[in-house]
């Protein structure tokens, strides 16, 4: 009989506020240590917690996107202990009412399935400080900058059955954050990151088996692995009549398994209780009208719309709507050349997602803005340059030649094309003069000397010709006695 | 040293008398009486400094009704520079690097404080007894406690070393103290006064408040201190009134509710014929007295002694000695830091309530207790906004005893906590409350405690002040 796996993902997502949840003091990543903790973050007596309005709007336009509820009154709880890194003894977070419950997210799977994955509820709280362990002889660093920094914590209700499915719902819902500009998404800093609970179960049956938890795996690729391994750990222990046990489990990339974590597991009593420095968080019906009304236009409508109206393919769709930025790029590029559409995305998704990618750049920062783009297109779209030429014209203002602008590098390289007729004709007279012996050849029948003179041509137009008139044209000629 | 605060300003504008004066003569009176115990720390320089700054204030003719006067806050108001030790072993060396909330507007006020004062450990206690730095003595009565836990602020007040102290009502320990030591307690509304910089207990429940010895010097102080802070989440924003223009307003056609329950066992007799007579008084200057029935007046200390010890067990969990406070000397590991600098740090009051607030809170009994105490919490709200619907105000004894004898009680935590029982009910309901001098028993102050609706302070401080008006308790001197 075979097996079920059964996974939920624990999404820690960083909202990108300017302060953090709870004090004034900056989330800026990368800091010297301690400069950006405020009496609040290192817990001094006589300290409060007021709560940061942007972080809430930043919940509330997750928990829009997602249709989940919103809560009118959400609660602020303490959950307690004690950790070296965890200034107050108690980490602010939400336990019985979060701000956004019962949600659910489009995923696309790689294999083209679309699945609905059901989220139980996203909450706020607060960032812990960061022990350096390996920073001082004999002693352990703190440093509080990240105590304090607002996370959304985005739980999944157990309904992935394989890992590539639970990190396609990884993959959305970071699209998803990133789109709505609420997370910047950085796994490297810690901006984003998740814990899965894996277990396995007869397939066929309904009752949940017994779960562990993979703690902190910071990249796509690992999360993957990481619930591979304890999927097929599980089904081997269970095959073997052992017992899992209910533990936290990290992931050793290097070794490729997992472990259970020491310790710290037999009694976790956390005591949540409310806050009771903080009065319950009111929502207003105006307050989740403003957010909605500030909502961009969501992934999935997108996509929807590319293809519907605009016509792109499907893969050119999904492409373009997995960043907000790149699918912003692309409108930018087509609102300066209207019914263009295809083009632009050949050229988004081509030569510029490569060269971006030879720097490992973002869209962002991208050596050639969208109206740059608009310009060389309008070029090639007019025929003035070819396809071909306008690649190089692209490195060339991609290398910032002629202050990136098309026009100034077309001209400045002659590369705009002959599309005079005049021009055209006189250049092919002269090839057809200059070769009888060829010219007898192709009216005998050898049509593959039509290249030779489209070549010969081409070569007197110094590569300028346009390459469709120049081929009717010497057609034509070679033709007509 | 003249008490009322009124006659000082007067003097000081008509320069009979300078802040300097004023402050020196406050800190030799201090150091006078250094037998209660009543401070932890004098700060003689930034006393003259503030002084200085407020004679400069008189002479400018840019002085506040506060400007110059000399006064002590407890010490468990963060003051910058100064250390702010909560009476305890875990902060005795700890100076914050800022003010407190009520620090910043009595500086702003022009006030002078002379230094902190004395207080049961972590706020938690209503005998002064449990303070790192030894008890509190009663001026009246140098044998007996001064109440707590804001005793050295009563007892710097009853000895005349300053007019005005503040102080911090978590289940009472403004009012009992007052009451205990002949002078005036005033426990604003929750959310009235800002606890930004206020070292916390139970978060739901303190108040920060003034001591003084009448009405209108704690009208004239609290008014000072009251306000909106963007600081505090729990602080109301909603506009304060006009306390000292209020005091004035008559008790003709007033209705002051008496409440069967707090006349309960364990008031003594003497105390009992004290109030009813100042209720009796009450009547003579025109209020009408109606009995009122708090019913479940007998659920209040139960549930205090639940969420305050489950709120004080999370917000004492920050003293680890990894940051700030008592570090145990060589830790071994992670739990040994914990476990030694908590348990050298920490008294014996404050550890008993640690481990009940962390018992309440434990999963499997979070339900059968906190939750229970919190149901019990909404119900004597309920009770008092059922009786202020016939009355405007409720009328009691504040503590069912004068002071006891130092010692009496130290053996017995449950009886010590039972003599909070008129007091806590005001808290748990965030309710306003005063304490005034009312008469004695045994040759020892009684109090009498009023309470008002929410943001009634102005009713409350013209009640007590009309009162005043009429009796001459407040002006006793204590002569111990």
């Amino acid at each position: 009989m075979s097996w079920q796996p059964v996974i939920g993902l624990e999404i820690h997502a960083q909202l990108s506020t300017r302060s953090k949840l709870f004090s004034g003091a900056s989330t800026a990543y990368g800091a010297e240590p301690n400069t950006q903790a405020a009496l609040l973050d290192v817990a001094l007596p006589g300290t409060l917690p007021v709560p940061n309005r942007a972080a809430l709007d930043k919940a509330i336009a997750f928990g829009l996107a997602i249709n989940a509820t919103i809560a009118r009154h959400s609660v602020f709880a303490r959950k307690n202990y004690f950790y070296p890194d965890l200034p107050k003894g108690y980490q602010i977070s939400q336990y019985e009412a979060p701000i956004v419950g019962n949600g659910t997210l489009g995923v696309r799977t790689d294999d083209g399935r679309t699945l609905e994955v059901a989220i139980e509820r996203a909450h706020l709280e607060e960032d812990a400080g960061k022990s350096l362990h390996d920073a001082f002889h004999a002693a352990t660093g703190l440093d509080f900058n990240r105590a304090g920094v607002p996370l959304l914590e985005i739980v999944s209700k157990p309904v992935l059955h394989s890992a590539q499915d639970a990190v396609a719902y990884m993959r959305a819902v970071h699209t998803l954050v990133r789109w709505l500009g609420v997370c910047d998404g950085n796994m490297q800093e810690g901006s984003f990151r998740c814990d899965a609970n894996v277990s396995v179960r007869r397939a066929g049956t309904d009752k949940l088996g017994t779960r562990t938890e993979i703690k902190n795996v910071n990249s796509f690729r690992f999360v993957e692995k990481a619930i591979e391994y304890e999927i097929e750990r599980q089904i081997r222990a269970l095959e073997n009549d052992e017992a899992i046990v209910q533990e936290t489990r990290l992931y050793d990339a290097a070794a490729h398994r997992t472990l259970p974590m020491r310790g710290k597991e037999d009694a976790d009593d956390y005591r949540y209780f409310p806050d009771p420095d903080l009065p319950p968080l009111a929502v207003s019906e105006t307050d989740i009208d403003a957010v909605r009304a500030a909502l961009p236009e969501l992934p999935d409508a997108r996509r929807r719309r590319y293809i519907e109206s605009l016509g792109l393919p499907e893969s050119d769709a999904t492409q373009l709507c997995a960043d907000k930025h790149i699918a912003d790029y692309f409108e930018a590029t087509l609102a300066a050349l209207p019914g263009q559409a295809k083009l632009c995305a050949n050229w988004v998704l081509g030569e510029l997602a490569a060269a971006l990618n030879v720097e490992n750049l973002p869209i962002e920062a991208s050596r050639v803005d969208a109206p740059a783009l608009a310009r060389l297109l309008e070029r090639v779209r007019e025929g003035a340059i070819s396809g071909k030429t306008a690649k190089d014209v692209f490195a060339a203002m991609w290398a910032g030649e002629g202050d990136a602008d098309a026009d100034a590098i077309i001209a400045a390289r002659g590369l705009k094309q002959i599309s005079d007729s005049g021009a055209l004709a006189a250049a092919v007279d002269v090839v057809i003069a200059e070769f009888p012996e060829q010219l007898a050849d192709y009216r005998a029948g050898n049509d593959k000397l039509l290249q030779f003179f489209v070549g010969q041509a081409m070569k007197r137009l110094r590569g300028q010709g346009n390459p469709q008139q120049l081929n009717a044209l010497i057609r034509e000629r070679l033709s007509s006695r | 040293m003249a008490s009322d605060i009124a006659q000082l300003a007067q003097a000081l504008r008509a320069r009979k008398i300078s802040a300097i004066e004023l402050a020196r003569q406050a800190l030799a009176a201090a150091q006078a009486r250094s037998d209660l115990n009543a401070f932890v720390t004098l700060d003689e320089n930034a006393a003259l400094g503030a002084a200085r700054r407020a004679d400069a204030a008189l002479a400018a003719g840019a002085a506040l009704p506060l400007c110059g006067i000399p006064f002590v806050h407890k010490d468990i108001f963060c003051t910058n520079g100064i250390r702010t030790t909560c009476a305890s072993r875990m902060l005795e060396n700890f100076v914050p690097p800022y003010d407190a909330a009520v620090v910043e507007k009595l500086a702003d006020a022009q006030a002078v404080s002379i230094g902190k004062a004395n207080m049961d450990e972590f706020a938690m206690g209503s005998s002064n007894e449990n303070s790192c730095f030894g008890a509190v003595r009663n001026p009246w009565d140098a044998t007996r406690v001064p109440g707590g836990s804001s005793g050295g602020s009563a007892a710097a007040v009853a000895a005349g070393i300053v007019p005005f102290a503040t102080g911090t009502d978590t289940g009472g320990s403004i009012r009992q103290p007052a009451a205990f030591c002949g002078i005036t307690g005033l426990k604003p509304t929750y959310g009235r006064v800002s606890r930004w910089g206020m070292i916390a207990y139970a978060s739901s429940l303190d108040c920060a408040g003034v001591l003084a010895h009448t009405a209108a010097d704690c009208a004239q102080v609290f008014a000072a201190m009251a306000g909106h802070d963007a600081r505090d989440a729990t602080s109301v924003d909603r506009p304060c009134d006009d306390y000292v223009g209020a005091l004035s307003t008559k008790l003709q056609g007033i209705k002051i509710g008496v409440a069967r329950e707090s006349f309960g066992a364990g008031v003594s007799a003497g105390v009992d014929a004290a109030t009813r007579e100042a209720l009796a008084q009450y009547e003579k200057l025109g209020a009408t007295l109606v009995d009122v029935s708090l019913p479940h007046a007998a659920l209040a200390i139960p549930a205090y002694y639940v969420i305050a010890p489950a709120e004080a067990s999370s917000n004492l969990a920050r003293y680890d000695g990894v940051r700030y406070g008592h570090r145990c000397a060589d830790p071994q590991s992670l739990e040994d830091l914990y476990t030694r600098s908590r348990g050298e740090g920490f008294g014996a009051e404050v550890k008993r309530r640690i481990l009940v607030g962390t018992y309440a809170l434990s999963a499997g009994y979070y339900d059968a207790y906190y939750l229970r105490a919190q149901r019990a919490r909404r119900v004597i709200a309920n009770d008092f906004a059922e009786a202020f619907k016939s009355v405007d105000l409720i009328a009691g004894p504040t503590a069912p005893t004068v002071a006891f004898k130092l010692g009496e009680k130290t053996s017995d935590p449950l009886a010590m906590y039972a003599a909070d029982v008129n007091t806590v009910a005001v808290n748990l309901a965030g309710l306003p409350a005063i304490s005034i001098p009312a008469g004695f028993s045994e040759n020892l102050p009684v109090g009498l405690q009023l309470i008002a609706p929410a943001f009634a302070e102005s009713a409350l401080l013209a009640a007590a002040h009309q009162f005043q008006l009429a009796t001459d308790w407040h002006t006793r001197e204590s002569g111990a």
